[in-house]
């Protein structure tokens, strides 16, 4: 058995509860959701949908000019069986005039004005609606650093940032969403063709593999080869665990005082909730 | 050995985040509830006043011994059940304990201090903590009964040294995350793992248990509940879910301790004097 292998139905329960609860104890009725069309954000929205009920999801779809037409067609699917009404905010217009202030014209550079113009749109509409930004960030990705920082990566929680790529598609299929969301490839959709394994170089099946033994088994790279692994992978993986660390952290405060914020300032989030 | 039925009321809550003021009244809607079943003891899970993931809240929801907040609690079993209640303990030279008490008739009467203060993945508590120093049992109108605090129970030598005072019923309150979901069973993995040490205790020791683990979330971190009541055979008697908040009541026979201990008179003939000669040897 794979050691990502989960128990799909208990999982899903964990996650459903952890989304109400974390939304209603800060006073929250409702998150709203970039869905994109793929996977990771419908099973968020989906999670968040049995969490709250329909009125608790507001879900926003954010389609660019030169995005693939599938994604907003695949995100109106998702929203509809799950009974949603889909917003639709256009981010062309937006994107072109900050890209033409900042005189931005490679691929990467306008994916990360995209990413962040969504994020821009994602938290107006928290305000608008009194509604909390759902993260739709897995455990791949954050630990790869496959995502724009304070772009595709921010919200204010986010039920599936511990479920490595596998298991989302497991519990996609536990919570039946639609087979074209679940089937067609990952894709970020910042360019015409990208895909995610095509940019990362390896396909997520065998990433994850990789991941659940140096992360969650603390595997060295020799135990990794020794399990059958490329040692140039495992040591391209671990290489970009370690170089995303700084996206996966608070930015870092020079300690001056005696008590400096999260260094010896040591309070949850959830404090007094 | 009391004659008594134990009625209990396990009340697995979920507490709120440094907010004494407020897990103090589900404290009482809780025993209310179980005073009106008839219940007996109420046990509350570890830190069940303040919440779990303190940190630096240690220090700003900390009672002293004679805070009115566990006189209330006292005062509700004047004519209410015994209670088992947890919270933040400072003592008078300003250490803080992750502490329980046992109130009965009014009063105390017995605090314990969590002795295993786990400090490593996700546990922080040595860094917050001052830990106990010992393991006594305690008389109390329900039986002999000894207190474990979560960590305390991954310890063997914590329950033996309950077993050679000869106590009835173990009291186990947590605050227990769940961690890893494998695809077989019906709970996390660290889930399962207490339930065999819980079931295991309950059949070495020929003694009853009372497990209250919390539910809730807490940044993130889920406490897994599965709250439960074990017979001094090892069957589990009565279990709560794993996620919502319940009073789970139980109904133990002493006379299954008597029973128990004929089938398998583990206490009479343990040889702790073995124990005692070899740590003497080895020098503890």
């Amino acid at each position: 058995m794979s050691l990502l292998s989960l128990n799909r139905q208990l999982a899903v329960d964990f996650l459903v509860d952890f989304v109400r609860e974390e939304t209603r104890k800060f006073g929250f009725e409702k998150v709203v959701v970039g869905l994109s069309g793929g996977i990771d954000s419908a099973l968020s929205a989906a999670i968040a949908t049995r969490a709250l009920g329909s009125a608790g999801v507001v879900p926003v779809a954010m389609p660019h000019a030169d995005s693939d037409p599938a994604s907003l067609t695949d995100g109106q699917l998702v929203a509809d069986q799950l009974g949603l009404t889909l917003r639709t905010i256009d981010i062309t217009e937006a994107t072109a005039a900050l890209a033409r202030a900042l005189a931005t014209d490679d691929r990467v550079g306008l994916g990360n004005v995209k990413a962040r113009v969504r994020m821009t749109v994602l938290f107006e509409v928290s305000r608008q609606e009194s509604a909390l930004v759902l993260g739709t960030s897995n455990k791949t990705e954050l630990l790869l650093g496959y995502g724009t920082l304070f772009g595709d990566m921010a919200s204010a929680l986010n039920p599936i940032g511990d479920l490595y790529k596998m298991q989302v598609f497991a519990l996609a299929e536990e919570m039946a969403l639609s087979a074209r969301v679940r089937e067609k490839a990952p894709s970020a959709d910042l360019w015409s063709g990208q895909t995610d394994e095509g940019e990362l170089g390896f396909s997520y099946a065998e990433v994850d593999e990789i991941l659940v033994r140096m992360i969650d088994r603390r595997a060295t790279n020799d135990a990794l080869v020794a399990d059958g692994f490329q040692l140039d992978l495992v040591e391209r993986v671990r290489s970009r665990v370690r170089g995303a660390q700084y996206k996966r952290c608070p930015p870092i405060l020079a300690k001056v005082g005696l008590r400096t914020l999260g260094t010896d300032f040591l309070y949850q989030r959830d404090w007094g909730r | 050995m009391s004659t008594n039925r134990l009625t209990a009321c396990i009340a697995q809550l979920s507490p709120r985040l440094g907010d004494v003021e407020a897990n103090l009244a589900s404290h009482l809607e809780a025993i209310g509830e179980a005073a009106a079943q008839d219940a007996r003891l109420v046990v509350f899970p570890e830190l069940s006043l303040t919440g779990y993931r303190l940190r630096d809240l240690t220090y700003e929801v900390a009672l002293r011994r004679d805070d009115p907040v566990l006189a209330q609690l006292a005062k509700e079993t004047r004519s209410g059940p015994d209670i088992i209640a947890g919270f933040v303990e400072e003592s008078d030279d300003h250490r803080f304990y992750n502490a329980a008490a046992y109130f009965s008739a009014g009063r105390v009467v017995h605090w314990h201090r969590k002795v295993y203060l786990p400090t490593y993945g996700l546990f922080e508590e040595g860094r917050f903590f001052a830990c106990g120093a010992d393991f006594r049992a305690f008389d109390t109108g329900l039986g002999r009964v000894g207190i474990l605090i979560c960590e305390d129970v991954w310890h063997l030598s914590s329950a033996y040294a309950y077993f050679l005072q000869s106590v009835d019923w173990l009291a186990v309150i947590s605050s227990g995350p769940g961690r890893g979901l494998p695809e077989e069973g019906k709970e996390p993995a660290s889930g399962k793992a207490w339930n065999s040490l819980l079931i295991a205790l309950a059949t070495f020791f020929n003694c009853g248990v009372l497990y209250c683990n919390r539910v809730g979330w807490e940044d993130g971190v889920k406490f897994w509940g599965g709250s439960k009541a074990i017979d001094p055979f090892g069957e589990i008697r009565a279990e709560a879910g794993q996620v919502d908040p319940e009073l789970c009541f139980v109904d133990l026979d002493p006379a299954d301790l008597r029973l128990a201990r004929i089938n398998t008179p583990i206490r009479r003939d343990e040889r702790p004097d073995l124990l005692k000669r070899l740590l003497d040897e080895m020098g503890q």
